[in-house]
C-alpha cells in the first residue's frame, strides 16, 4: 500500500537536462518542486575524479554511468510480425541513469535544428510534391516553428555556455560559422574549439571543393564561462574522454555544472534519488494527473501528489510511463490510430575512415565536440530534386579521444586478428581518422513503441517494445552523403579509404548514437501528435513531456541544443499561460 | 604469471621506476631527504606489489591453458612487441569472468531466451563466465575427436585451424555457436590487451606502446595545435598515479615523461 504524501505543486520525473532546467525556473518563482530520479546521486568531485573517471574499460566497455538494464530495459525487433527480443547489453545507444542523465557522459555537440526540420512536411510538399514523401512516411511540422524558438535557443545556449562561431547573425551571413544555419539573436557565448590535425586537414579539403566548414558548436568550454545562474563552468583541457565519462574539469555543460549548484540551494526544491516512478495517476475521467506513484530503494512504495507532472526522462521511460499509465491513445500502426507510440526515428549514420601513409594526428587528444564539420548536405540545403529522398545532415571529422579498445582503425580487408591485424593496429592507429555522415531519419507508419506483451521489468511491468528499422528514403540519404564524405578524404590527401554508408536492416547492437527521437511527438493535430507546441499531453492537461520524445521525425543534427531550447519554450509557456489558467494551452 | 613474463615485468616496472628519481631529484631541494626516502620507498613497494604471480580466480588449470593457447594466436608476440599472452590477457579475462562482466551484472537476463536475429544482439541464456566454460569444454571435444589433443597441445598450425573453424563457423560446437563463442574471446582479448592494466592486462602498457597511446587522460590544450608533431609519452596508468609513480597536476592529470626518439621504438 502506498504511503499518501503532502502534494506539492510540481514533480520533475527524471533529474536530467530537462528536469533539472525547469525544477530550477519553477522553484525561482515560487513553486514547490519534487525532482525524483531512478538512479544515484553523483557529481564532478568525488565521482569524476581522476585518474578512475577517465578509464576506458569501466566506463565506455562496462556502461558505469548508463542504465541498469537489469531493472529496465526495452525489446526490439525491425518489423511488425517479428517477434521482439529484449536488448540485453547496451549497444546502438546508451541512456544514462542518474542525476545529470545522458547529459553526464554526452560529447556536447550541440545544433539548433534548421528552419526546414520544423516544417519538413509542408516545405517538402511545397518545393518537391508529394511523390518525394514515401507513403508510408509519417514525417510532419512540429507546429511550432523555428521563429518561435530562436530565443529558447538562445537562452539555451547561453545556459549551456556553448562555443562557436555564428553563421549568421539576425539574417547576415558570417564568416567562419555555419551559413545554412537559422538566423540568430547574437553571437554564441563562447569562441569555437582549437583546431585539430585532422579538423584543419578536412576543412582544407571540404573548402577546396566548394564547401563551408565550420567548427562544431561545442558544450567542451574554451575558456572558463559563468552562466546565467551565476555558475561557473571549467575550461577544457582536450583530454580526449567525454562520450561515455564525466569530466572531472567541470569543462562539459551538464545538470552538475550549469544547473545542480543553485537548483540544491533552493528550499522550494527536494530531490529524491533512488526513487522509481512507476505510474502516474490520472482523476476518473483521464483529463487530469493527481500523482506519481514510486518505489524506494528500500521497496517502500509512495504517491506523490502535484499540480502540474513534468516528465523529464529520456525518449524511453516518457513514452513507457504514458503508455502505463494511460495518458492519451496508444499508437495503432495496423488502424493507424492514436499518438503514443507514433513517431519513433533515430539516426541514420555512415561513415569513411581515411588512412593517411604521411601524417600523423595524435587522435588520442580532443574533445568530445571537437570536430570540424559542413552542413551543406543537411535538411534542405541542397537541392533533392530526383535524388529520391529528402533530408541529409552534417559530415564532420571528430578528434573526439583514440581510446584504443574502440578506435583501432584498420583499412578493409585487414584480418580481424593475427600478426598482420597487429601490424595495421599499430600502423594506423596514429595515422587515421574518421568523417561521419551524421543523417537524418524520417518517421514510418511500422516504426514505434508499444508495451511488450511478454518480457517485464524488475517492478514487474512490461517493458517498451521498439519495433523499427530503416526505409529507402535513409539509405538513398546515406550512400549519398557518405559518397560526398569519400570525395572531400581523397582531397584531404587519403591514401585509401572505407566507406560504409547505412545499409541493410537496422541492428541494436553496435554503437550508433543515443538520439532516440519521437513517441510522444509534437504536432498541431491531436490525431497525430501525443503533445501539443508547447509539449503539453493533449488528453491530459497538466502533463507535460520534455525531451526528444518530442520529435516528429530526427533531423541530420544532434538532439541536444533543440531540447534545450524545447524546454525553454515549455517553461515560458507553464510560466506566462499555465499557471495563470491551468487547462489546454493548444 | 611464467618465470619469463614475470621478469619481463620486473624489467619494465624498473624501467618505469627510472622515470621516478627524476621527479623526486626535482623536488629534493626543496624536501626533506626523509620524504624522498618514502617516496623511493613506496615505489620499490608498488613494484613489489605488482611483479607478485597473481591466482585465476575462476579458469581452471585447463581453461587457463586453452586460453593462453588461444589468445598468443589473436594477437601474437612479435618483432613490434608482446602479444596477449605475454601483456597477461589471460588473467584478464579471468578477472573479469569472475566479476561483474562474468555474472551479466547490470545486464537484463530474465527469460524466455529464443535465439533471435544477429539484429537483436546477445540473447543467449548463458553468462559470459558460462560461455567461456561451455565455450572451451566444446572446442577441447571438437580438438581430441579431430587430433586426439586438446587445444593447448596441438600444433601452432592445428590451433590456427581451428581458431579460423570457430571464427568462420565452420566448427559446429554444442551448446554455444562457435562464432559467439569465438567472438567473445576475441572481444575480451582486445579489451584485455587495451584496457588500463589496473585490470590485470595490457602489462607493462604493452597494448598501449604497440600503438602510442600514452594513457591515462592528459592535458593537451597547449599540443592539440600542433599539427602533425609526433606526441611521445611514458604511457601513465591508474596504478602509476594512486601509487604515486606519476607525477600530477593539481587536477590529477600524468605530467607525461616525453620518450626521445631512438627509444620510442614503433
Amino acid at each position: 500500500m502506498a504511503t499518501k504524501l503532502k502534494p506539492v505543486d510540481v514533480v520533475t520525473v527524471g533529474v536530467g537536462l530537462t528536469g533539472t532546467i525547469l525544477a530550477k525556473e519553477l522553484a525561482d518563482s515560487g513553486l514547490k518542486v519534487v525532482g525524483l530520479e531512478r538512479g544515484g546521486w553523483r557529481d564532478t568531485h568525488p565521482d569524476f575524479d581522476m585518474p578512475h573517471a577517465h578509464d576506458e574499460l569501466r566506463y565506455a566497455r562496462r556502461h558505469e554511468l548508463m542504465q541498469d538494464l537489469s531493472r529496465e530495459t526495452l525489446t526490439f525487433r525491425n518489423a511488425i510480425g517479428d517477434t521482439a527480443l529484449p536488448m540485453r547489453y547496451m549497444g546502438s545507444f546508451l541512456p544514462g541513469e542518474g542525476v545529470g542523465g545522458a547529459a553526464v557522459h554526452w560529447n556536447g555537440v550541440t545544433w539548433r535544428f534548421l528552419p526546414w526540420d520544423f516544417e519538413t512536411r509542408s516545405r517538402t510538399l511545397a518545393r518537391y510534391g508529394k511523390d518525394q514523401l514515401a507513403e508510408d512516411c509519417t514525417s510532419q511540422d512540429w507546429g511550432v516553428t523555428y521563429d518561435e524558438l530562436e530565443p529558447h535557443f538562445d537562452r539555451f545556449e547561453y545556459l549551456y555556455g556553448i562555443c562557436g562561431k555564428a553563421g549568421n547573425l539576425k539574417g547576415k551571413i558570417q564568416e567562419g560559422g555555419n551559413p545554412f544555419e537559422g538566423a540568430r539573436s547574437r553571437e554564441y557565448p563562447n569562441p569555437p574549439m582549437k583546431t585539430s590535425h585532422v579538423g584543419m586537414l578536412y576543412g582544407k579539403a571540404a573548402k577546396q571543393l566548394g564547401y563551408h566548414p565550420f567548427p562544431a558548436p561545442s558544450a567542451n568550454m574554451t575558456r572558463p564561462y559563468t552562466n546565467p545562474y551565476g555558475l561557473t563552468l571549467g575550461a577544457c583541457v582536450y583530454c580526449g574522454y567525454c562520450e561515455r565519462f564525466g569530466c572531472e574539469m567541470g569543462a562539459k555543460a551538464s545538470p552538475q555544472t550549469a544547473v545542480l549548484p543553485v537548483l540544491m540551494k533552493n528550499p522550494n526544491y527536494e530531490l529524491r534519488t533512488l526513487a522509481n516512478v512507476v505510474k502516474v495517476n490520472l482523476d476518473s475521467d483521464k483529463k487530469r494527473a493527481i500523482s506519481v506513484t514510486y518505489i524506494d530503494s528500500r521497496g517502500r512504495e509512495f504517491e506523490q501528489p502535484a499540480d502540474l507532472i513534468l516528465l523529464t526522462s529520456y525518449v524511453f521511460s516518457n513514452v513507457k510511463l504514458m503508455l502505463l499509465s494511460g495518458i492519451g491513445k496508444p499508437y495503432d500502426p495496423q488502424a493507424n490510430t492514436g499518438a503514443v507510440g507514433r513517431n519513433y526515428a533515430y539516426q541514420t549514420n555512415g561513415n569513411v575512415t581515411a588512412f593517411f601513409e604521411d601524417k600523423i594526428f595524435n587522435q588520442f587528444m580532443g574533445a568530445g565536440a571537437l570536430s570540424m564539420m559542413v552542413d551543406d548536405f543537411d535538411g534542405d540545403n541542397f537541392d533533392h530534386t530526383a535524388l529520391g529522398f529528402i533530408g541529409g545532415g552534417w559530415i564532420g571529422a571528430a578528434s573526439a579521444g583514440g581510446r584504443p579498445i574502440d578506435f583501432r582503425p584498420v583499412p578493409s580487408g585487414t584480418p580481424r586478428w593475427g600478426s598482420e591485424w597487429k601490424k595495421a593496429t599499430a600502423r594506423y592507429y596514429n595515422r587515421a581518422f574518421g568523417i561521419t555522415t551524421h543523417g537524418a531519419c524520417q518517421s514510418y507508419r511500422g516504426n514505434y513503441f508499444d508495451l511488450d506483451p511478454t518480457y517485464r521489468d524488475a517492478y514487474g511491468l512490461p517493458l517498451l517494445r521498439m519495433t523499427f528499422d530503416f526505409r529507402q528514403n535513409e539509405y538513398r540519404m546515406s550512400d549519398y552523403m557518405t559518397k560526398k564524405a569519400a570525395e572531400i578524404a581523397k582531397a584531404a590527401g587519403a591514401s585509401r579509404l572505407s566507406v560504409t554508408p547505412r545499409t541493410g536492416k537496422y541492428s541494436i547492437v553496435p554503437y550508433q548514437s543515443t538520439h532516440n527521437t519521437g513517441g510522444a511527438a509534437m504536432g498541431a493535430d491531436p490525431k497525430t501528435s501525443a503533445v501539443n507546441k508547447y509539449l503539453q499531453s493533449w488528453d491530459v492537461h497538466n502533463v507535460f513531456v520534455i525531451g526528444a520524445s518530442a520529435f516528429p521525425q530526427n533531423g541530420g543534427y544532434n538532439p541536444t541544443g533543440t531540447v534545450g531550447a524545447l524546454t525553454f519554450h515549455t517553461l515560458e509557456a507553464i510560466k506566462s499561460k499555465y499557471l495563470k489558467q491551468p487547462g489546454p494551452l493548444a | 604469471m611464467s618465470e619469463k613474463s614475470r621478469r619481463n615485468f620486473l624489467k619494465s616496472a624498473a624501467a618505469l621506476g627510472a622515470a621516478i628519481p627524476a621527479g623526486a631529484a626535482a623536488q629534493s631541494q626543496s624536501k626533506a631527504p626523509a620524504q624522498v626516502d618514502h617516496v623511493k620507498q613506496h615505489a620499490e613497494h608498488m613494484r613489489q606489489a605488482a611483479a607478485q604471480p597473481r591466482p585465476y580466480m575462476f579458469l581452471s588449470q585447463a581453461e587457463v591453458a586453452f586460453i593462453d593457447a588461444a589468445v598468443s594466436h589473436l594477437i601474437p608476440k612479435d618483432e613490434l612487441g608482446p602479444g596477449a599472452k605475454e601483456a597477461g590477457v589471460t588473467y584478464f579475462i579471468d578477472q573479469q569472468l569472475f566479476g561483474g562482466y562474468g555474472s551479466m551484472a547490470r545486464k537484463y537476463t530474465q527469460g524466455p531466451w529464443p535465439e533471435g536475429t544477429p539484429q537483436q544482439g546477445y540473447q543467449s541464456p548463458l553468462t559470459p563466465a558460462a560461455v567461456y566454460r561451455a565455450g572451451i569444454r566444446d572446442t577441447n571435444a571438437h580438438c581430441q575427436k579431430t587430433y586426439g589433443k586438446t587445444f593447448d597441445a596441438l600444433s601452432r598450425a592445428q590451433q590456427d585451424e581451428v581458431l579460423k573453424g570457430l571464427d568462420g563457423g565452420k566448427i559446429e560446437l554444442e551448446q554455444v555457436r562457435s562464432q559467439f563463442f569465438f567472438n567473445m574471446l576475441l572481444n575480451n582479448t582486445i579489451e584485455g590487451f587495451f584496457a588500463d592494466p589496473v585490470y590485470g592486462g595490457n602489462r607493462d602498457k604493452a597494448g598501449w606502446k604497440l600503438v602510442g597511446f600514452p594513457g591515462v587522460a592528459a592535458v593537451y590544450t597547449s599540443f592539440i595545435e600542433k599539427h602533425n608533431v609526433p606526441y611521445k609519452a611514458q604511457p601513465v596508468s591508474i596504478a602509476d598515479i594512486t601509487g604515486r609513480l606519476a607525477k600530477v597536476d593539481e587536477h590529477g592529470h600524468p605530467i607525461h615523461v616525453m620518450i626521445d626518439d631512438d627509444q620510442a621504438g614503433v
